[in-house]
């Protein structure tokens, strides 16, 4: 069994507490086993907007080193994933920073980006592969249309995550066809959702989290996947559209006959 | 004893206004055998060179320096000038003090040591010049064109016309290149094919002439008036000499799924073929990736039909050997692929095309019949989006850092073109800049926008996506009215980006001449000497020296042609007499300096030796053969016993320089 440092972030605690469970879940049943740090503290998401740029990196630098020693750091949370990788990627190219955050964080020996960063999909398609997983799926999802959304923040800035390229992404493809569905790729698949802009200004969410549900339906969809809470969010509640939206990790416990039991 | 004279020039401000000049002149005029020091505005003009040259004569110099810009500049105006007046042009030096000194300094005072530093160590060497004498080498009165494409047609073309023998050598099966594929020309719209395809049949035609097509160059020798160049006729498996170009064996072939390359892959072609219609040399190739009878023995049907016996299968690649004075390099250019670029979704949907392949949807020879049909259903587009500079302009690693400079013009001409053919379809261009810079371009532009209503909009398109209708959602900014906006588009078309053809580089290392990061091929002066490589005897032609369109093209052709007429006029030309020479009593034979040398001028013989207890003993030494050298000077600095030495920058005299500066 192959153990990783799992790394929730504060909406899989609250508003998200399906991505959470179905991801450990699911990841028990592939034979992963995910190690969550003692008192964890925040990525550093809200902290993006300081002026300061140390100091929107010193959290992020805290989980990391926090999983220094591990196989790597697992996370679901777009948003997470996003800090954390850019943070990691950052400030294994600057000492100068990585200077500046170990005397914030009065550390004897700088930190420069050793901790390997995987999205929960890279662990899938990397650490398990998606044939192994089509190999497990017990409850496939045949004949199912099932629409995949990137939103903004899973697969940009692309050179510090790295994780697919962002024009024409296909890991969340894969997966849906490793768990028995056919992928429907349509325009708005990598294009924002409204974000933040939902609590400003909802008719500019409403517009936005529409664009994503039609362009979607157009292409035959039957549902819409994502790893994102705020995604989630904006395109259940601000579309105006009734298509179900997903996250992926649940679609992954319900292909593995997981559902049940950890809905509980 | 020398009597040696400085002479400090000003270069109007160049030099003058950031190194003190006379305090230049007044330090060297203190340095060992120096007997005149003076300092002049411009040194190179001709009362600058007269002073030198009465210098010369009054004080009975033996050696010159002139402080002034970088040898390349005007050595060769100074030493002409000492070698009016009987001074042997050898025993002139030059230091440096504009581009190494005035250029790049602010702070005068350190300027002006560096300037009296530098005048030192050239001083120091000139004490050990020695007069040299140049010696002459025959020049071949041939020239060879690499690539058959308009740039390559025009030059042979001029080179011909001045009666001197050339060869053209086309790595396709035909002569023509990009213009070829081209449908119309801007910005006066004519027919491309109808004033490329006489020019191939006079290059064909004309006795001078002779096209090696289907053939590539392997090896390069020698120097300029004398190249050995190994050209690689590849197998075509058809008997050039016997094939009339009837096309029978092509209507027979039964592969007929071989994807067209002259129509961009948008149709197919048989694997016996002749490229298009109006080819040169009409003859036809087989393509062996294809061909079932050269893949596994079974079918030879173009052998049975032909009547003339052409057909040859078991023919190879052969090599042949020629000499040349000069060498023409018109390798062009292509446009890149945009796959990389995949919010354009080239890759996935067939509506998406390049423009090139534009060209060839809307061409009367092309694969619609020039009936301008979406290919993924051949129906007739109503809406089509044009994407200016797809990879040109790009400041990541997925493009190119530079303009390519042919895509505004085209572009406007293929809105144009489908503008007046169907008016009812509507044209939308996304730019960032129109450059329009040419004769009667920005006219032609201005037609596009007021005459035939095409729509020009400041704004990059951001993604293109196929919809389930069979339309394509074009999603772009408009940058002047600060929207987003979505057109429902039927075809795309990508101006992409174009970069030098792939086997410039290494036709580049071949010929030891130089390339920019981009892989176009470097001019020897960006102004002055344009079409001239900095390695002698290699000239440039069209696009491979940069983006060119092609008016351009044919006028760096024709001025290619000059600069190699000019050289086959010659009988001879002058050898550079710093060359390098081995000294056999301490060479041991080792090879080093033969493994550096990138001109193979080192060869070793077995020579016999007296040693110093009489017996005889035969050893092996290197020896140079100086017409050949190029003296680059790599073997000096790579023998370990020092038994290499460089005319005009020998050791000793490297080490006087070093010496002066490091005093």
């Amino acid at each position: 069994m192959q153990t990783f440092t799992y790394y929730p972030g504060c909406t899989l605690r609250t508003k998200a507490k399906d991505l959470d469970a179905y991801a450990r879940a699911s990841a028990e049943a592939l034979g992963i086993a995910l190690i969550e740090p003692e008192n964890w503290q925040c990525c550093g998401g809200a902290y993006s907007t300081a002026t300061n740029e140390a100091g929107s990196k010193l959290s992020a630098v805290r989980t990391l080193m926090a999983a220094k020693d591990s196989e790597g750091l697992v996370t679901v949370c777009s948003a997470c994933h996003n800090v954390i990788k850019q943070t990691n990627y950052d400030i294994s190219r600057n000492e100068a920073m990585a200077n500046k955050v170990r005397q914030y964080l009065g550390l004897e020996e700088a930190y420069r980006g050793e901790t390997k960063v995987l999205h929960y999909l890279e662990l899938l398609r990397d650490v398990v592969g998606f044939d192994n997983l089509a190999a497990k799926v017990t409850n496939p999802f045949k004949g199912k249309k099932i629409a995949a959304y990137y939103g903004c923040l899973l697969l940009r800035p692309s050179k510090a995550l790295a994780m697919d390229d962002p024009e024409n992404p296909r890991i969340m493809e894969d997966f849906i066809r490793a768990i028995g569905g056919t992928p429907v790729i349509y325009a708005q698949r990598n294009e924002c959702c409204g974000g933040y802009i939902a609590m400003e200004d909802k008719a500019q969410a409403a517009k936005r989290s529409g664009a994503v549900m039609s362009s979607a339906k157009d292409m035959g969809a039957d549902m819409i996947i994502t790893a994102c809470p705020l995604c989630l969010y904006n395109l259940r509640k601000n579309s105006g559209s009734d298509m179900p939206v997903y996250y992926f990790t649940e679609l992954l416990a319900e292909a593995l006959g997981l559902k049940e039991e950890s809905n509980e | 004893m020398q009597r040696i004279g400085v002479f400090v020039c000003h270069c109007g401000t160049n030099i003058a206004a950031t190194v003190d000049v006379k305090a230049v002149a007044e330090a060297l005029s203190h340095e060992p055998g120096v007997v005149i020091s003076q300092d002049y505005q411009y040194m190179c003009s001709e009362s600058g060179q007269d002073l030198v040259k009465n210098a010369i004569k009054e004080h009975k110099l033996t050696g010159v320096v002139v402080c002034s810009c970088s040898p390349r500049m005007h050595e060769n105006t100074f030493r002409k000038a000492a070698a009016s007046v009987g001074l042997n042009p050898y025993l002139v030096e030059i230091a440096n003090i504009r581009e190494q000194c005035s250029w790049i300094h602010k702070d005068i005072a350190s300027a002006t040591d560096k300037a009296v530093i530098l005048g030192k160590a050239a001083v120091a060497k000139v004490h050990l010049n020695a007069p040299l004498t140049a010696g002459e080498s025959p020049v071949v009165k041939r020239a060879l064109v690499i690539g058959g494409g308009i740039a390559g047609i025009q030059t042979a073309l001029d080179i011909a016309e001045a009666g001197f023998d050339v060869d053209i050598v086309e790595k396709e099966p035909t002569i023509g290149g990009k213009m070829a594929q081209i449908d119309k020309t801007f910005p006066t719209l004519d027919c491309a094919a109808c004033i490329l395809t006489p020019k191939m049949v006079e290059a064909a035609q004309n006795e001078h002439i002779t096209i090696h097509s289907f053939s590539e160059v392997s090896d390069v020798k020698g120097f300029v008036g004398n190249f050995t160049v190994t050209i690689k006729k590849k197998a075509r498996y058809v008997d050039e000499t016997k094939c009339t170009g009837c096309g029978l064996c092509t209507e027979k072939c039964p592969m007929k799924k071989v994807p067209n390359e002259f129509n961009m892959g948008l149709d197919n072609r048989t694997a016996v073929y002749i490229p298009f219609a109006q080819a040169v040399p009409k003859v036809a190739t087989i393509d062996p990736n294809y061909c079932m009878m050269l893949k596994n023995g079974k079918c030879g049907i173009c052998s049975k039909v032909c009547s003339v016996g052409a057909i040859d299968y078991k023919q190879t690649d052969r090599f042949i050997e020629q000499k040349y004075g000069a060498i023409v390099v018109a390798t062009g250019f292509n446009p890149i692929k945009p796959d990389k670029y995949n919010e354009f979704a080239y890759s996935i949907c067939p509506d998406v095309v390049t423009s090139l392949e534009l060209e060839r949807l809307m061409n009367a020879a092309g694969p619609n019949g020039g009936t301008l049909l979406r290919p993924s259903d051949k129906t007739h587009p109503h809406t089509i989006v044009f994407v200016q500079c797809v990879g040109s302009r790009c400041d990541d690693e997925k493009g190119k850092p530079y303009c390519s400079k042919i895509c505004c013009m085209y572009t406007a001409k293929h809105a144009m073109l489908i503008r007046e053919k169907y008016p009812d379809t509507e044209v939308y261009v996304f730019y960032i800049d129109v450059r329009t810079p040419g004769k009667n371009f920005d006219e032609f532009y201005r037609r596009a926008v007021e005459q035939y209503g095409v729509h020009y909009i400041k704004g990059m398109v951001g993604k293109v996506m196929p919809r389930s209708d069979g339309k394509i959602d074009v999603q772009a900014s408009d940058l002047l009215s600060n929207e987003q906006l979505h057109i429902n588009a039927d075809m795309v078309v990508l101006a992409t980006a174009i970069e030098p053809d792939k086997t410039a580089r290494p036709l580049a290392t071949m010929l030891t001449t130089q390339m920019d990061t981009n892989d176009f091929f470097t001019e020897a002066h960006p102004k002055l000497r344009p079409v001239e490589s900095a390695t002698a005897g290699i000239i440039l032609s069209g696009a491979c020296q940069g983006p060119k369109d092609i008016p351009e093209t044919v006028a760096q052709a024709s001025a290619a042609a000059a600069k190699a007429i000019g050289l086959l006029v010659k009988n001879s030309i002058t050898c550079n007499p710093c060359v390098a020479h081995s000294d056999e009593l301490m060479c041991n034979g080792c090879s080093s300096c033969e493994k550096v040398c990138p001109y193979g001028a080192i060869t070793y013989q077995d020579k016999e030796f007296r040693m110093p207890d009489r017996t005889t003993a035969v050893r092996r030494v290197a020896s140079v053969n100086p017409a050949v050298c190029q003296g680059c000077g790599a073997c000096t600095v790579a023998c370990p016993s020092g038994a290499m030495d460089l005319n005009g920058f020998s050791n000793s005299q490297i080490m006087a320089e070093v010496d002066a500066i490091c005093k």
